[in-house]
């Protein structure tokens, strides 16, 4: 991999100090005929080299807008972000012009989307579609960028990746069009991997082996990858920290371990609950009751009150922060938060 | 999954074992899907492209074949049309040949067809008038793809006001009545040529195409492989050109082999009554014009040319309808 370490070197310049993606009070809107539906309302998170942050929450958490806000790739109108930076190694993106943020992306970050098939041009063959990657961003020749796309589907296990590399995404299986994305994905050697639920549309069995190579490519290249998923089952292994959306915002930060096994806010007690377990066959299933809200219509004060078993008058009518979580005794827990005003009780209860 | 040629016999017997090896998936049960090393296949199907799938479809239809070995003869008889025939279309003897009846012995012979109003070999004018309607059916579809494809492409893609600016115009000339249309156009012009007669029908018949691309870009621009590109750094040009322009270009494709009949059938039209081609040149339509003075005397004088622009017409449309079944099997 000679010649790939050195574009790597080239490409990345100088190690950056600090997070390499950080994102500061991000707001993200949408302007519908019915008003003005606010799917992120003040998201920070950052990922560092080598690190893995999932990214939890339901359908309509703003897990994904967020994603597409970090990539650049929201349609607007109708989306707008108010407020918010998000700092790539330092510089914020939201201040840079297109050409700028269009070599970021697939360069420097790059994305895996959930359902390959429709993620891959279906007139196009696999090869062609990954050798674009050098061919656009890199100024390859066709026959370099073949070379390399093969080397790639190699690299993400595609069996007989000479003899399928100018097949048609529709003659792979599940699995393979994952790979083949996340190949895509991995072409320019980015420095961050974003990935929008890479596992649901596969098989159980097969999900495993993607999540497992993922976390492999990344830790050989040392990237920094967002996991983005619905799936506590997928995190648990791969992830180091855990950001729990709900109603776009982040209602608790955690370390993985810490957070599976003493959550502190409702919301997160109530998704841990709502996992089928074997210890509890022929008892009813836990549900946290009651629906994520409107996004048109946020109830005041902290989002999920009205769904919330321990919701008090003061939930009702301030928005709470992320408060740092302690001990007991009052020593802080690395890396943990809360946005719940009775993070304490939550935390100790079990 | 069954070889190709398994294909048909799959699908009058369904075989029990595939079928459970379907449900079992359905399940969520470990199914052998993602294996990681390939099965020793014997000879592995070659890899097939939209365009691939469509030549092996067209390939088998005798409908195609009929229409394309007829295209392929007009277009040759458009090219070199002395090689059909020895007679000179512009040469008339009202002497010996005013109205002379068809002869068929004189097979291929200047007297075949017989000779029209004005002593001129039927024949001759008919190999020579596939000029004029081959080119108008041709250079008018590429010149209505090349511009409608544009015009459609750049609205889909942009959309907003750019959408909001071309769609108007689109609905301006598209409510312009074809004949009504032309008759202005080449009034003004100080010699319909065949050229004129293109500039014309471009002019008026684009709309139909950017409509059809502009949904078909509308459509494709949704999808995720589209904005999978973009969220891979692929720039404006290369999105438009590479990855929607070929999912969006069957339609486009399929409007225009079927349109392209019609622009022949409108050519002819237009000179028929006057105010498409011109004398000299020798059209079809022009002949069938002047071939109404003498129809109850001679109706042959009328009936080679309509016959051969008849042909014409059908073998495109045929070829359309065709080139629309393999491309497009919804549609069928």
């Amino acid at each position: 991999m000679g010649t790939a370490a050195q574009t790597t070197e080239r490409e990345r310049g100088a190690p950056y100090e600090g997070p390499l993606l950080d994102v500061r009070d991000l707001h993200v809107e949408f302007v519908t005929r019915d008003g003005v539906a606010k799917a992120v309302n003040g998201v920070n998170y950052s990922v560092s080299a080598g690190e893995t942050l999932a990214v939890l929450g339901e359908s309509g958490s703003g897990k994904s807008v967020t994603a597409q806000a970090i990539m650049g790739i929201l349609d607007m109108p109708p989306a707008r972000i108010p407020r918010g930076e998000i700092r790539f190694r330092g510089q914020d993106m939201l201040k840079m012009g297109k050409e700028e943020r269009r070599r970021i992306r697939g360069g420097r970050i790059a994305m895996i989307f959930q359902d390959a098939l429709s993620s891959l041009n279906p007139v196009l063959s696999v090869g062609f579609q990954l050798s674009e990657m050098f061919r656009a961003h890199r100024g390859a020749s066709r026959k370099e960028a073949k070379a390399k796309a093969v080397e790639l589907m190699d690299r993400v296990r595609i069996p007989a990746a000479k003899d399928r590399v100018n097949d048609y995404p529709h003659q792979f299986s599940g699995g393979m069009r994952q790979r083949i994305m996340i190949a895509m994905a991995l072409a320019l050697e980015p420095d961050l991997i974003i990935a929008d639920e890479p596992t649901t549309a596969l098989d159980v069995t097969v999900q495993a082996q993607v999540m497992d190579l993922l976390a492999e490519l990344q830790a050989e290249f040392h990237m920094g990858l967002i996991l983005i998923t619905h799936d506590l089952g997928v995190v648990a292994d791969v992830a180091d920290k855990i950001a729990v959306m709900y109603a776009g915002r982040i209602v608790e930060t955690a370390p993985v371990h810490d957070l599976y096994a003493r959550p502190a806010h409702p919301y997160t007690r109530g998704l841990l609950d709502s996992i089928p377990r074997l210890d509890q066959k022929g008892q009813e299933l836990y549900a946290i009751k009651g629906l994520p809200p409107n996004l048109l219509r946020i109830p005041p004060g902290c989002a999920f009150n009205p769904r919330c078993p321990r919701a008090q008058d003061v939930c009702r009518a301030e928005v709470p922060e992320l408060f740092p979580v302690t001990e007991e005794d009052g020593t802080p827990q690395e890396g943990r938060g809360s946005a719940c005003f009775f993070w304490k009780e939550t935390l100790h209860d079990r | 999954m069954p070889d190709i040629h398994d294909e048909d016999s799959y699908e009058r017997h369904p075989k029990p074992g595939v079928d459970r090896l379907d449900f079992a998936g359905e399940q969520g049960m470990a199914v052998e899907q993602e294996t990681l090393v390939e099965p020793d296949v014997v000879k592995r199907e070659q890899a097939r492209s939209l365009w691939g799938d469509a030549w092996r479809d067209l390939r088998r239809r005798p409908i195609f074949l009929i229409s394309v070995l007829l295209i392929v003869l007009l277009v040759l008889m458009a090219i070199f049309p002395w090689a059909f025939t020895d007679a000179n279309p512009r040469k008339a003897d009202l002497v010996h040949d005013y109205l002379k009846r068809p002869d068929w012995t004189d097979f291929f012979g200047a007297g075949w067809f017989g000779y029209d109003a004005q002593g001129r070999s039927i024949y001759a004018r008919v190999v020579y008038g596939a000029r004029a309607s081959i080119t108008v059916g041709i250079v008018v579809t590429v010149g209505v793809t090349l511009l409608g494809g544009l015009t459609g492409m750049v609205a889909g893609y942009f959309g907003g006001a750019v959408d909001a600016v071309i769609s108007r115009i689109i609905d301006i000339f598209f409510g312009i009545p074809l004949l009504l249309g032309a008759l202005v156009l080449l009034n003004g012009f100080a010699s319909r040529t065949v050229w004129a007669v293109v500039f014309a029908l471009v002019v008026l018949g684009w709309t139909q195409i950017a409509r059809v691309m502009r949904g078909a870009v509308l459509t494709v621009k949704q999808s995720d492989y589209v904005v999978a590109g973009r969220a891979l750094g692929a720039g404006t040009g290369r999105l438009m050109f590479r990855h929607i322009l070929p999912n969006a270009v069957a339609p486009v494709i399929v409007v225009a082999t079927i349109a392209l009949g019609g622009y022949i059938a409108t050519e002819a039209t237009l000179s028929f009554l006057g105010i498409g081609l011109q004398e000299p040149t020798i059209s079809w339509g022009i002949d069938i014009s002047s071939a109404q003075k003498v129809i109850r005397t001679a109706p042959y004088v009328m009936f080679f040319p309509a016959a051969a622009l008849s042909i014409t017409v059908l073998a495109f449309i045929m070829m359309g309808d065709a080139v629309r079944d393999a491309l497009d099997p919804k549609l069928r």
